[in-house]
């Protein structure tokens, strides 16, 4: 059991929690998760990444999108609930060191995740140019967070509601064309926008490092429902990632994966909003 | 095959026990062995298709009795060699055949402390059951006297009475050992530890203890509120367990010694990495290893479609690679799910298959489609990248290889394609990474498994292992074992 200590809405579907777990705050790296699990008996598991940890407090902060029934109960939990089941730090952290120029891609939700690898990589004196990508301005987060680490800050929706409007890419494709190319590049967001990004990266030649959110059980090596494609070879998210070279990753596979049962799940989703109104109409 | 009911095997046994009782006379050995094969009562094939309850029902009183007179108490016991744990087989059989049943799992709890999971998916006929002389003198391992099946019995009878006893516990020695899994090897060291008055904090990582027992071996062959009670005792012992919690990740192993004031730690991880075969298609959407089939079934409780929110894929027709136990566990809980069809692919032929013979005619009784000398060649997938067939070659049984066993040579040509949605992988798992990847001082073998000596010791000061993390896949029972020395060993180790 691990007791929510604070929680603060962040955009309509986004929320970001603080929940006491000192061990999991003082083993975590950058780049390492946590499995959920709200119900012992019948709830499932889910892996969150770890957006940030403070061991003198003992506790780590989750930031997490309702995308499905679980993300949707866990939003419903307030200061003082537990979350029933946290296991963790899971995965193998982030590689950081010195490499010079990072960029860093966040897009969505995946700014949550990108935050503490880019914490690591300004710290190891990188410098850090940051490109942040939501679909319009509501659902742009941590931007202050993310500007103090930046030496150079590119924020673009889809809609064009704040900064530039364009996709992700636009701003990396320029970046890669620089003189001298970034060392490093990171993406974090959506299975689609890290596709396209290393994608971009390629021709430059920049490695570029994706994490990778697939579906998991026990997220230890045990069930293997997380396997990935990488570079031809089966790959396991969980005890192998979730970091991986993106110019190697399968990702056309790794997406129908993750919708492997999505009709279940928007169908289970589509239950905590419509009883939510039941309730709401009772009142 | 006509399916006897529970009614009409206790009616029988009522019948013939009475007839030997009327005669009050010392059975000799020939009346001994006149005495038929006890058949397990089980619930009908064409119900238990649609339930998750077990299969097995359990004997009665009367024919546990029988069963046991059937034992002739040879002097050599041989049945006592084939078991990993030792247990006093003649001593057990024998109360049970004098109907002091209590006696009877008393002998038993003095070696194992697991009947009633043992009992069940212990593979005695390659075990205790393998060198019985009545089977011998009968020509047949099936007709040697069914020593598990007595266990059953007389463990369930304690277990359902509520008579069992928490073991007694030594005066606390201020010691601390950490248990790190929660499976069969795991339990037989925090109870064989926690009795010599040592505290012992159990490690898990799933939300639930248990290990394989809970995720693996499904309700209807093992009902999981056995395994609970198993955990419940530990418990009342005194034995504390932390849930989600892995040895590696939440806490480095190191630092369970070194910051924790562990005085001694047992590894008993599990396998836990399961195999692909490496073919195309593999990665597609209803390509399951068993172990993830399994846990969602299971653990996850994914069968009740209604509660769980894990999800299973619906399938109509099902492949399970494999031919062990954990294959046709697969197999079965694929029939329950509703499944059409269910095959069995195998390379080998049956006789090579390493599930239990009792396994394998449940899952036939149940409809699952046998494969033999077939095995998959790549797996084919539709536009939305879900699996809708599978390419198969046929094989042919060559000169043996380094198991002994006759080895499968593919035949050229033979491809053939079968239509399927959903294909599982039970085809073993490699050993977990997780704690060589954060323990890097850990000798193991090349394949992962931790090394340990004939103590249980690891290459690592006041570390043990047992259970399939060393020895790769194998049973209950032989963790037990494994256990049991790894036990003996860190009590010796706190004692001085």
């Amino acid at each position: 059991m691990n007791k929510i200590l604070e929680k603060k809405q962040l955009s309509n579907e986004v929320f970001r929690m603080k929940v006491h777990a000192p061990l999991i705050a003082e083993e975590r790296k950058p780049g390492q998760f946590v499995i959920v699990q709200l119900d012992s008996d019948f709830g499932e598991r889910i892996p969150l990444t770890i957006a940030d940890a403070n061991t003198a407090e003992g506790t780590i902060t989750l930031i997490f999108q309702t995308v499905g029934k679980t993300t949707h109960n866990l939003a419903d939990l307030n200061p003082g609930d537990a979350i029933q089941n946290l296991l963790g730090p899971l995965g193998r952290p982030t590689h950081i060191e010195k490499f010079g120029t990072v960029v860093c891609v966040g897009g969505g939700i995946g700014v949550a995740p990108l935050h503490p690898i880019a914490e690591g990589m300004k710290k190891a004196g990188n410098k850090m140019i940051i490109i942040m990508g939501a679909r319009n301005k509501e659902l742009l987060i941590m931007e202050d967070l993310m500007g103090k680490i930046a030496d150079e800050l590119i924020i673009c929706t889809d809609d064009g509601s704040y900064g530039r409007k364009c996709l992700v890419t636009e701003p990396l494709k320029e970046i890669c064309e620089r003189v001298p190319k970034p060392d490093m590049a990171v993406a974090i967001g959506p299975p689609i926008m890290m596709k396209f990004c290393a994608q971009t990266t390629k021709p430059y030649n920049v490695p570029t490092v994706v994490s990778l959110n697939t579906i998991m059980i026990d997220g230890t090596g045990m069930c293997g429902g997380c396997r990935v494609t990488v570079g031809g070879k089966t790959k396991f998210v969980c005890v192998d990632g979730p970091e991986f070279d993106g110019h190697q990753v399968d990702f056309d596979n790794m997406m129908k994966r993750l919708g492997a049962y999505k009709n279940l799940e928007d169908k289970a989703h589509e239950k905590c909003h419509l009883e939510e109104s039941m309730v709401k109409a009772k009142k | 095959m006509s399916h006897k009911d529970k009614e009409q095997l206790a009616g029988e046994a009522n019948e013939l026990m009475s007839k030997i009782l009327s005669t009050g006379k010392q059975l000799s050995p020939k009346e001994r062995l006149a005495i038929p094969a006890q058949e397990m009562p089980s619930q009908d094939p064409d119900k238990r298709r649609g339930n998750m309850s077990e299969v097995a029902l359990g004997y009665t009183p009367e024919q546990t009795r029988l069963e046991a007179m059937r034992c002739l108490k040879c002097k050599t016991a041989p049945c006592i060699e084939g078991c990993p744990v030792r247990i006093d087989i003649p001593g057990f059989v024998s109360a049970a055949a004098e109907g002091n049943f209590q006696k009877s799992i008393d002998i038993i709890k003095k070696n194992s402390l697991l009947p009633a999971v043992c009992g069940r998916v212990c593979p005695q006929e390659v075990q205790c059951q393998l060198n019985c002389t009545v089977g011998k003198s009968l020509k047949s391992v099936d007709k040697a006297v069914s020593i598990g099946r007595i266990e059953r019995f007389v463990a369930d009878l304690e277990r359902k009475s509520d008579k069992q006893e928490t073991p007694a516990i030594k005066p606390q020695t201020g010691k601390k050992v950490a248990v790190i899994g929660s499976g069969p090897a795991s339990i037989t060291v925090a109870a064989d530890v926690r009795r010599e008055g040592h505290a012992v904090t159990m490690f898990e990582a799933f939300h639930k203890p248990g290990g394989v027992m809970m995720y693996g071996i499904p309700e209807f062959r093992l009902p999981k509120a056995i395994v609970e009670k198993e955990i419940n005792t530990l418990k009342s012992m005194g034995v504390e367990i932390k849930t989600s919690f892995v040895v590696g990740r939440t806490r480095k192993l190191r630092d369970l010694i070194d910051k924790d004031g562990f005085d001694a730690v047992f590894i008993g991880t599990g396998a836990g990495l399961p195999k692909f075969m490496n073919i195309e298609g593999e990665n597609l959407v209803g390509v399951y290893s068993a172990n993830e089939f399994l846990t969602r079934v299971n653990l996850m409780r994914a069968y009740d479609r209604e509660n769980a929110d894990t999800p299973v894929a619906y399938s109509r027709k099902v492949v399970v690679l494999g031919g062990g136990n954990v294959a046709m566990d697969a197999a079965r809980s694929a029939v329950r799910l509703g499944a059409q069809d269910v095959h069995l692919v195998y390379r080998r032929t049956e006789v090579e298959m390493p599930a239990r013979i009792e396994e394998v005619r449940h899952a036939k009784e149940e409809g699952v489609i046998f494969h033999i000398l077939e095995n998959a060649k790549r797996i084919l997938g539709d536009e939305k990248g879900h699996v809708k067939a599978m390419e198969c070659l046929r094989y042919e049984l060559g000169a043996p290889d380094d198991s002994g066993r006759r080895r499968p040579v593919e035949i050229r040509g033979s491809e053939f394609t079968m239509e399927v949605d959903t294909v599982i992988v039970a085809i073993g798992n490699d050993s977990n990474p997780l704690i060589k990847q954060t323990t890097p001082e850990m000798v193991t073998t090349k394949w992962g498994n931790i090394i340990v000596d004939e103590n249980g010791k690891t290459s690592v000061d006041r570390v043990y292992a047992g259970g399939d993390i060393v020895l790769g896949a194998a049973t209950v029972i032989l963790a037990m074992g494994q256990g049991r020395t790894a036990a003996a060993s860190i009590n010796k180790l706190l004692a001085s």
